[in-house]
């Protein structure tokens, strides 16, 4: 699946001029984005920042005041197949009376189309893709007796089976325990591996660097947006995030992230 | 795996138990009340039952979208097409159905909008639309009762519900369009199912939440213009909503909460409308709502697992099994 050396990157997600606004008040600003083909990119900005917005627009659930959006050149409407989505966990009701399996396979019902049931191969399907977040054993548990991690997972799983090339994902690392963030991170660098293109809303500044090789830094308009390296650095953050996020950098050689510093306050 | 087979003996229990309080209902409401079974009280505990089966059904997913005012806003919309519908073609039942399909439908309509284009939460669009159409109707019918016409005291039943004007031919009525309307279901249960769940992800899918949204809406305002002789604008939200709370006490599973839903549906409206029929003049609605609200109250005290004193006394039975073994030095940690 790895591609050769010499073929050009393709662009699988392209932004163009993107503007989004909820009654008036602008939540996106004159987006531009570009991001190539397998890669995992970290979307990182304050609460309400738009980067839900972002996703949202991009798979046309929120209107678009201007600005296009491509997946590989085509509109949404064209490339659904080949998108993935895991929305915030709270977007949902973990009341509602169903089971894990079937929330899965959920991820299944726009390939099956309109009234086509879920049969056998689609069970299937779901089934390797608990296994993939360790989830089988709770195949049949009702979702209400989840706990957030699990629930987190269930929702990768239902992206997972869509298969898609493009996959966006709104914080699948809230509220879930180091063990399951170090899980679903292996996840994600497995589905790039294999090309896909993952871009992950994040929160966690402190492990930026170490999941995402690329990143975009989000305030309503967009601050920076390209490899970690080079975009994730104090100046773009104190944009992003104004006054109330100082970064220092590591100044020793070493490649010990951990002593990167993040200082949070007023 | 064995505790779900339990959990699904449970509901057939359970369901089995409905049919025999109906059974035991039929000759304790012959003795002890003097209900006689006649053909007209048939037909009528019959549209009952088959009010509440819809009701129940269709009811469940606006429990689960959490939408359950829907159903009274719809409701007390439809009563100004009543009185229009009147005013235009008389007691005509037909007419006075399509009167009330339209002015609910209008609510509807008028209450997207609202939530659409301003910054009015559902919740209260819905409570406008109900004050203002539900207002209206009552000036209407008012205006009406007032005029000299002699035939309009048929009208008054669409407040709070009259079961015994149910006909003959109502009945039919109610079984074929509830016949469509459960295919309805049956044939979309998964997008109903998705977007009840989820629909922004029904949306991504490209199974459109707004379309299934709005034939989700169709069949909820044709079921609640066909319950509103029985049950009346007023209590019509309780007959659509209460055999689903109910229901969902009991089981985790959506397809068990759809049947259990129907079976305390047709108890509710069945039994409720052979009690309105013990005296004349006594509104069925009331008397289905009693009934639901009562078996509302036995589901949520008695329900495993979620019900109260299921809850107590798993909390009684964990504290001493739980003492007992930390006094014996037992480890049961995972
Ligand atoms: N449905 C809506 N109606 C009105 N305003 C909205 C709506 N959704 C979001 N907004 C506003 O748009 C802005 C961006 O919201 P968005 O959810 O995209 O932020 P976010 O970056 O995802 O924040 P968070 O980190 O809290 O998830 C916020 O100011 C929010 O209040
Ligand atoms: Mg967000």
């Amino acid at each position: 699946m790895s591609r050769p050396e010499d073929t050009p990157t393709r662009i699988a997600f392209t932004v163009e001029d993107l503007t989004v606004a909820y009654q008036g008040k602008p939540a996106l600003w004159d987006i531009d984005l570009r991001v190539p083909e397998g890669v995992l990119m970290g979307v990182i900005g304050p609460n309400g920042a738009g980067k839900s917005t972002l996703i949202k627009a991009a798979l046309d659930l929120v209107p678009r005041a201007a600005g296009t959006v491509r997946f590989y050149g085509q509109t949404y409407r064209q490339a659904r197949r080949l998108v993935g989505y895991v929305p915030q966990r709270g977007s949902v009701d973990w009341d509602f009376p169903t089971s894990v399996i079937d929330v899965v396979m959920m991820g299944l019902y726009g390939r099956l189309g309109w009234l086509r049931r879920p049969g056998r191969a689609e069970r299937d399907a779901a089934f390797a893709a608990l296994e993939q977040v360790d989830l089988v054993k709770f195949a049949d548990r009702q979702i209400s007796q989840l706990s957030g991690g699990q629930q987190q997972r269930t929702f990768l799983a239902r992206a997972l089976v869509q298969d898609a090339e493009i996959y966006f994902m709104d914080e699948p690392f809230a509220a879930v325990d180091a063990v399951t963030e170090r899980a679903i991170v292996e996840i994600l660098r497995e589905l790039r591996g294999r090309g896909k293109t993952v871009i992950v809303v994040h929160h966690d500044l402190q492990t930026v660097k170490d999941y995402f090789d690329r990143v975009t830094l989000l305030n309503v308009a967009l601050i920076a947006s390209g490899e970690t390296g080079q975009t994730f650095t104090a100046q773009n953050l104190k944009a992003a995030y104004g006054g109330r996020v100082s970064y220092m950098a590591d100044s020793e050689q070493g490649g010990d992230d951990d002593n990167d510093v993040m200082l949070v306050g007023d | 795996m064995s505790r779900f087979k339990a959990a699904d003996r449970r509901i057939w229990l359970l369901i089995a138990v409905m049919a025999l309080l109906a059974l035991l209902f039929v000759p304790f409401s012959q003795h002890a009340l003097g209900v006689e079974y006649d053909y007209t009280l048939q037909t009528v505990a019959l549209g009952g039952v088959l009010l509440g089966i819809l009701s129940g059904v269709v009811g469940c997913f606006a429990v689960l979208r959490q939408q359950s005012l829907i159903g009274d806003a719809l409701s007390h919309a439809a009563l100004p097409g009543v009185g229009v519908a009147f005013l235009l073609a008389g007691r005509d039942a037909g007419a006075l159905l399509i009167g009330a399909g339209v002015a609910a439908w209008l609510g509807v309509a008028f209450i997207n909008a609202l939530t659409a284009t301003t910054r009015i939460k559902s919740d209260s669009a819905m409570g406008i639309v109900l004050a203002a159409w539900f207002g209206a109707g009552i000036a209407l019918l008012t205006f009406i009762q007032s005029s000299p016409d002699a035939s309009q005291a048929g009208l008054s039943r669409f407040i709070f519900g009259q079961a015994a004007a149910i006909v003959r031919a109502d009945v039919v009525l109610i079984a074929q369009v509830g016949a469509v309307v459960l295919g309805v279901i049956a044939l979309f249960w998964k997008e109903f199912k998705l977007i009840a769940f989820d629909a922004p992800f029904a949306d991504a899918l490209g199974l459109r939440a707004n379309l299934v949204g709005a034939l989700l809406a169709t069949i909820t305002v044709v079921t609640v213009v066909l319950g509103l002789q029985l049950a009346g604008v007023v209590l019509m939200v309780g007959l659509l909503v209460a055999p689903g709370i109910a229901a969902r006490q009991w089981t985790h599973k959506l397809n068990q909460m759809v049947i259990l839903a129907a079976v305390f549906g047709a108890f509710g409206g069945g039994v409720g409308a052979v009690l309105s029929a013990v005296q004349a003049n006594l509104p069925t609605g009331p008397m289905i709502i009693v009934v639901l609200s009562l078996l509302v109250f036995i589901s949520m005290s008695l329900a495993p697992g979620r019900g109260l004193i299921w809850a107590y006394l798993r909390r009684r039975r964990d504290h001493q099994r739980f003492a007992y073994m930390r006094e014996h030095d037992i480890d049961v940690r995972p």
